[in-house]
């Protein structure tokens, strides 16, 4: 087991060929293999995206063949950017690379069925995007009852696609509770994890608890338009809300599920380019925690409008406000670890202060949309799809891209074009602010969100909310070409470019097989700079 | 590294474990897990059952006049049967009697046709009377209480998700019953079987829930 011979292989070059991929239980590779399908989704999530915003340039019709072409495009830019990119984009490509590295272990705790949860998620969007040559489906992403049922018979495809990739966050959740809990290296306690390990170990939790709901709401949903079933409809006695009650049940959690790796990447980052301990480690891990048991108590705060008891409402309201307190004890613990710190301004940190200035945006105006009276006014207006585009894409979407730029150099072993990597920050930063901020104005205004077409006293706000997209798609194709660009070509990384303190670090760039060269032992935190 | 080598059967382990004990229990800390995501998913039925049977308790009472008791506490029997004999399985495998712990299997499996077999005719019988779900509900005779078909939507959801999942069950059997014939299970190695087996102790649980649930409302 000398290291002089092992150096040469890695995961990469140590089997070759496409079946060799496709089989393989490494957690690294299935990492690269989520990795490309998250990034292939992204680009046609993205296209749609840019699409909806040029129908939306002007008045009337633009670019889209009518009213119905639009609600699709709508409906798979939502269910391809939540279910396909954004849920599976940080725990199953960067969780599943780093989760083991990050612990000092050699894989996750089951690898078959982690390739298994790859699998299904390429099944459940085969099945999802099969349904567009059936009319597709139209509901938006939420498949909110009555409309669902009475649509096209598409939207069964993509509603059992979206239950068969609920099997894919599932095992994934599944595997990475159980790999923090059982296979961390000697020495490493769970006040020794990095806080990347805390936030997707929270998330994991949320997969296991909430996905299984949203199968049976799907499943439900799926025989109440095949076999009409009546759950969801009153004239058999049923009732369409608690379609929303089960949805949300789920899909706020979701939401926490998207936002709490990313919290833990940024944890990451900030601590790595401030060259400082992190501040406050156990508030950061904790709030992760605080943050995914509460999750479970806001649901109602999606369907103020809906009908519920003011009680209820008020309840739902409070709870929601309550999210804000853990969020914030984390913001302001990675600025007081910035504070004093010998800040380098790489393009991972860039993408952690993007996040902070953004995921702020978007975390306050959600605390203002908690306030009953208020959420009267915004519910479904454009408000709601600022406020929540700057948590998913300020947020988790920053967090990714950051996350993929520090990681870089582990993967595969090169370093990128930083250059370029800062240029495609500007754009997708400025691009997204000129993108979503008019929408805040546009839904205090009264614009309703999902709609086609729009009142002429819109128009201004609305080209500048779409010139703001190309900029974002601009940025999106320079951060692609960095990543391409910096595999094949890139310049030989060392094995700890950034002086980060983590155990991933230690090993050699790109890791060999079974990670480590020998089994690390901890004997600190995972921060010790000073 | 020689245990990475060795069969598990023989005491070895895969390479990322420390030994194979850690692998059992990481085995089995994965099972329950699982087990967690199968009855959230089962709770929301539940969930629906209660709402709907708070809303409309005539309902539910009629409904349950038209399933036969007898039926489904045989199917109790049978399932509660066939998870000692699951039981037994596990201790024979542990204790080296392959013959036997194949035995145990095949009874497992049995009581699984068993089953599925008595729920066939409940379910036959009811689609003949037009007892079904929802907007399908077409049931001649006289009916007291309105939204009937609703009964019978909860009635098929719950069952034929906890059928299906007896279905699944009765496979993982099989695939068991072949791995124990070729000796795999031994005092040192029986991890898969102890997984199914909790996951079949699950489906049985379910069942005893849904039983007076669904048969013995009034």
């Amino acid at each position: 087991m000398s290291s002089a011979a092992d150096r040469s292989k890695n995961y990469l070059n140590e089997e070759s060929g496409l079946w060799s991929w496709l089989t393989t239980l490494d957690h690294k590779r299935i990492g690269i293999m989520y990795m490309i399908t998250v990034m292939f989704f992204f680009l046609i999530g993205g296209v749609f995206a840019l699409l909806i915003r040029a129908e939306l340039f002007s008045v009337g019709p633009t670019v889209v063949e009518g009213a119905a072409q639009y609600n699709q495009l709508m409906t798979f830019h939502g269910a391809i950017m939540v279910f396909m990119v954004i849920i599976p984009g940080i725990p199953a490509f960067l969780g599943n690379f780093f989760l083991p590295l990050q612990i000092g272990a050699k894989d996750v705790a089951f690898p078959k069925v982690n390739l298994m949860s790859w699998y299904c998620l390429i099944i459940g969007a085969a099945i999802s995007f099969y349904s567009l040559f059936f009319n597709g489906a139209d509901t938006g992403w939420t498949f909110y009852t009555p409309y669902s049922i009475e649509t096209d018979n598409g939207t069964i495809l993509l509603v059992l696609g979206a239950f068969v990739m609920g099997f894919s966050s599932i095992l994934t959740g599944v595997n990475f509770v159980a790999t923090t809990h059982r296979l961390r290296a000697p020495g490493m306690g769970f006040f020794q994890m990095p806080l990347f390990v805390w936030g997707l170990y929270s998330t994991a939790i949320l997969q296991v608890v909430a996905t299984p709901v949203l199968g049976i709401t799907l499943l439900l949903l799926a025989a109440e338009k095949t076999m009409g079933i009546g759950f969801f409809d009153p004239a058999l006695g049923g009732d369409p809300v608690l379609f929303q009650h089960f949805f949300w049940f789920y899909s706020h959690p979701a939401v926490y599920i998207m936002i709490l790796p990313a919290m833990g990447i940024i944890s990451e980052l900030i601590t790595t380019f401030s060259r400082k301990v992190i501040f406050g480690y156990k508030a950061i891990a904790f709030s992760s925690v605080g943050i995914a048991a509460v999750s479970f108590f806001v649901w109602g705060h999606h369907m103020f409008v809906s009908g519920q008891s003011q009680l209820a409402g008020v309840i739902f309201s409070f709870l929601t406000m309550l999210v804000g307190v853990p969020t914030a004890i984390k913001t302001f613990n990675w600025v007081a670890t910035m504070y004093k710190g010998s800040i380098q301004f790489q393009s991972p940190m860039l993408y952690a202060m993007g996040f902070l200035f953004l995921f702020t945006i978007g975390g306050v105006t959600g605390v203002m949309l908690a306030v009953m009276a208020v959420d009267v006014h915004f519910h479904d207006t454009y408000f709601v799809v600022a406020h929540f585009h700057y948590v998913m894409v300020g947020g988790t979407l920053m967090a990714i891209m950051g996350g993929i730029y520090y990681w870089f150099p582990k993967m595969f072993g090169k370093m990128y074009n930083e250059f370029m990597a800062q240029l495609s920050f500007l754009f997708i930063f400025v691009g997204f602010n000129v993108t979503f901020f008019p929408q805040f104005i546009l839904g205090a205004q009264g614009m309703p969100r999902r709609y086609f077409d729009y009142l002429p006293a819109f128009e201004p706000l609305n080209r500048v909310s779409t010139v703001g997209s190309w900029l974002i798609g601009i940025g999106f194709l320079i951060g692609l070409y960095v990543i391409v660009s910096g595999m094949l070509k890139g310049k030989k990384a060392p094995d700890n470019p950034w002086g980060a303190k983590t155990l991933e670090w230690q090993t050699s760039s790109p890791p060999p097989h079974t990670n480590f060269h020998e089994q690390p032992v901890v004997t600190g935190g995972p921060y010790e700079y000073r | 590294m020689s245990t990475v080598n060795k069969p598990r059967s023989e005491g070895g382990h895969a390479f990322h474990f420390d030994n194979a004990e850690h692998e059992f229990e990481t085995s089995k800390f994965g099972i329950w897990l699982f087990l967690c995501t199968e009855v959230l998913m089962f709770g929301g039925l539940f969930v629906a059952y209660f709402l709907f049977e708070h809303k409309f308790p005539e309902t539910f009472i009629e409904g349950a006049t038209y399933l036969d008791w007898k039926f489904g506490a045989v199917n109790t029997a049978v399932l509660l049967l066939s998870s000692f004999t699951m039981v037994l399985s596990i201790y024979y495998a542990q204790n080296n009697k392959t013959k036997q712990c194949v035995n145990m299997l095949f009874i497992t499996l049995g009581c699984g046709f068993i089953f599925m077999g008595i729920k066939y005719l409940e379910y036959m019988h009811k689609i003949e009377l037009g007892l079904l779900p929802g907007e399908m509900f077409s049931f001649t005779g006289e009916v007291g209480a309105s939204n009937l078909g609703l009964y019978f939507s909860t009635y098929y959801m719950m069952t034929g998700l906890h059928g299906s999942h007896v279905l699944v069950g009765m496979g993982l059997i099989v695939w068991c019953i072949v791995r124990a014939r070729r000796g795999e299970y031994n005092s040192k190695y029986f991890t898969t079987l102890e997984c199914v087996g909790l996951f079949w102790h699950l489906v049985d649980l379910i069942w005893i829930y849904l039983f007076p649930l669904l048969y013995l409302v009034d």
